[in-house]
């Protein structure tokens, strides 16, 4: 059972983020660290791997200046190797160009028969990546999976809804994007931290990957950032004083939001 | 002319920098604490709970395995990345910290450093890997300081190929958990001329009959590490559980004391960031005559002190650890960084708790639990009264 995983190394949340005033989006020049969504996708692809009994699980990630901080946190939680596009023309890439790289760079592992990722990534949430990826591959995609079973030649995946889940199956391989907090990424150990110095990271370039640089970055963006605004302050709650019949009060606000 | 040898300047040696694997380390170590120690620590210190499932999660993660050789599922680094863990522990819960640096330092590195290869291979992948604990018998209700004094005998009978052990230990650290697989203590085993006593290093299985844990101690602090007095009566092992060179004992508990006592410092180093944090952000969050209280210097410089603390006890942990992973003598450093991270820890945490005030004196508020637990550091692994004779000596004076 190989298994590809998608992930994306992103700015520390906990810092304070900035945004590029020209160009609009996040700024990405200092250290990244592994998606937190994309360590459920890690964390499920190593279970099952493990449940197969053997394989390997690759990693394949786009990240400006060689970046492989966050590649190495999930080489040390067991991922065996990594796909690593990097290249300055992809300054600007939006997210069908981002998915055409990801595509080609999972052409690039040989023998995957599953390819997982996150529903969307913190930092873009575009949630729009696995798709397009599945599309540009012709594999079947099936997304928001809370579980995920392996049998024979099927993956058989328990799809969230709102109400419940969904029993969906698609033949192998596929793509299918991993719900967060579904499963408890493990912690690296400290072998594991060591063992994932040496592990091998595949860095490729737009070249190596074939892909016309000009089809991607700034150049191919089919979408342009106009304007960026703060998002409006959280309005002040209503304050009830309780008269006896605060209780109904309570009903008929939950009773609006339609949640009783 | 100043007498200061050239080396002990070596600017390599004086730069602290950690490497990607340290960091990468302390980042899972944070992350850790902060998921499975800072939501329990509090209940642990109220209600002495040993947490044995979160000790085994250490050892998953590695802790425990730090310095020693891959071959005996160790993680093959140094002090200096044992410091970082337990650096970061401390911040979160000094008794999980400690829990790790006995285990590391009084369980497993005896054993490493002295055993046969038949004794490592017996104890060692279990304690490296946490699964199993360790401890070492050192002290004894007469003899703590001065641990020449033992009074704790090991007779060899030659016929049944057993040592037959009496006596008592006091204060033992990870001796009772039901991890703990063994216990190293040191006895006397004979006359070593002179009248001196010879004294050897055993191992002692844990739940051998005649090996006696004593009911926990009710401690001022480290509630959650676990502590116990151990008596000996007519208790058997065998022979081939002499640790080292028979009458070598005490001399080899001594050699790797300083590792230990750079760890405790290590520890304490973790204590005063803690503070350090725990105070910045109370001292511009409490108000007090309608500012912040750290608008008054008397609170502000209190902070500002902690970070002088915590710069050089930095310096002082690292620089030490970096001596002995680099094969330099290290002994009058390690003794320093014990000595003053120690001391600096216990001011800094009877300053973070007058800078909490009241609620820096009831039991679930952070600083009131470093306080209480920190004291010990000046105490365990050698006083602060005996880093200053190690100290001394190694400057040459005529101290006895
Ligand atoms: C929670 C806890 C955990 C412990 N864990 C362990 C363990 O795992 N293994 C172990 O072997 N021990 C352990 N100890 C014991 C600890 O190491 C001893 O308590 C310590 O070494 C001091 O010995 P003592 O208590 O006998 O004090 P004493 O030696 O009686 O000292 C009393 C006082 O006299 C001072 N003093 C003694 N001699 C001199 C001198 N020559 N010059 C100046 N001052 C002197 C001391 O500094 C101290 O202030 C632990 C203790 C505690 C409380």
């Amino acid at each position: 059972m190989n298994i590809v995983v998608c992930v994306k190394q992103i700015p520390d949340p906990a810092e304070p983020g900035a945004l590029d005033p020209n160009t609009k989006t996040l700024k990405r020049d200092g250290k990244l660290i592994l998606d937190e969504s994309d360590s459920y996708g890690v964390e499920m692809a190593l279970q099952l791997a493990d449940a197969a009994g053997g394989g390997e699980v690759t990693l394949v990630s786009m990240a400006p200046n060689s970046e492989t901080s966050g590649l190495r946190t999930a080489l040390a939680m067991g991922a065996a190797k990594s796909v690593l596009v990097s290249d300055p023309a992809l300054s600007g890439t939006d997210a069908l160009g981002t998915a055409k790289i990801l595509a080609a760079a999972i052409k690039r592992v040989e023998g995957a028969d599953l390819i997982l990722t996150a529903t969307e990534s913190s930092d873009g949430y575009t949630g729009t990546v696995p798709e397009q990826i599945a599309e540009l591959l012709g594999l079947p995609s099936i997304t928001f999976a809370k579980s995920i079973a392996i049998d024979g030649g099927t993956v058989k995946v328990q799809r969230q809804t709102e109400a419940g889940y969904d029993e969906c199956e698609a033949p192998l391989p596929a793509v299918v994007s991993v719900t967060a907090g579904v499963v408890e990424p493990r912690y690296p150990s400290f072998k594991g931290i060591m063992a994932a110095k040496s592990k091998p990271v595949d860095e490729v370039d737009c070249a190596a990957l074939g892909i016309d640089p000009g089809s991607v970055g700034w150049a191919g963006g089919g979408q342009e950032i106009v304007t960026v605004e703060a998002a409006p302050a959280r309005e002040a709650g209503e304050v009830v004083e309780d008269d006896g019949t605060g209780f109904e009060k309570i009903v008929a606000f939950l009773d609006n939001l339609k949640v009783i | 002319m100043l007498g200061a040898t050239p080396e002990a300047y070596d600017p390599d040696l004086m730069i602290v920098e950690l490497n990607d694997e340290q960091l990468a380390l302390r980042t899972v170590v944070h992350d850790f604490c902060e998921a499975e120690i800072a939501p329990h620590a509090e209940a642990w210190d109220r209600d002495h709970t040993f947490p044995a499932d979160t000790v085994r999660a250490m050892g998953e993660l590695g802790l425990f395995g730090i310095p020693f050789p891959e071959a005996y599922g160790g993680g093959g680094a140094d002090l200096t990345t044992l410091c970082v863990a337990l650096e970061e522990l401390a911040k979160y819960d000094q008794s999980m910290a400690m829990t790790v640096e006995a285990g590391v330092g009084l369980g497993a590195n005896p054993i490493f450093h002295f055993g046969t290869e038949e004794q490592r291979q017996q104890w060692l992948p279990d304690l490296c890997a946490g699964r199993t604990l360790g401890g070492f018998g050192l002290t004894e209700p007469d003899a703590g300081s001065d641990a020449g004094g033992t009074r704790t005998r090991a007779v060899l009978d030659e016929a049944a190929g057993e040592w037959v052990i009496n006596g008592e230990k006091a204060f033992i650290t990870n001796s009772g958990t039901e991890l703990t697989s063994i216990v190293t203590i040191t006895a006397v085993t004979g006359e070593a001329g002179g009248g001196r006593p010879e004294i050897s290093a055993i191992v002692v299985p844990a739940g051998t009959p005649g090996f006696d844990v004593a009911r926990p101690y009710r401690k001022m602090g480290w509630h959650a590490s676990d502590t116990h007095g151990l008596a000996f009566t007519d208790c058997r092992v065998p022979e081939a559980n002499l640790l080292g060179a028979r009458g070598k004992g005490f001399a080899q508990f001594l050699a790797i004391l300083d590792e230990g006592r750079v760890a405790i410092a290590a520890v304490a180093l973790g204590v005063i960031e803690c503070c350090l944090a725990e105070c910045q952000r109370y001292a511009n969050e409490r108000m007090a005559f309608g500012r912040p209280i750290g608008a008054n210097q008397a609170v502000a410089f209190k902070v500002a002190d902690m970070a002088v603390m915590a710069e050089c006890a930095r310096g002082l942990v690292y620089g030490a650890a970096r001596l002995r992973d680099a094969g330099r003598p290290f002994k009058k450093e390690a003794a320093i960084a014990k000595l003053y991270a120690t001391e600096a820890a216990v001011t800094a945490t009877r300053e973070a708790t007058q800078v909490f005030g009241g609620y820096g004196y009831i039991d679930e508020t952070l600083v009131s639990r470093q306080y209480r637990d920190a004291k010990i550091l000046e105490i365990g692994e050698g006083t602060s009264e005996i880093q200053r004779l190690v100290i001394s000596r190694e400057l040459g004076l005529p101290v006895t």
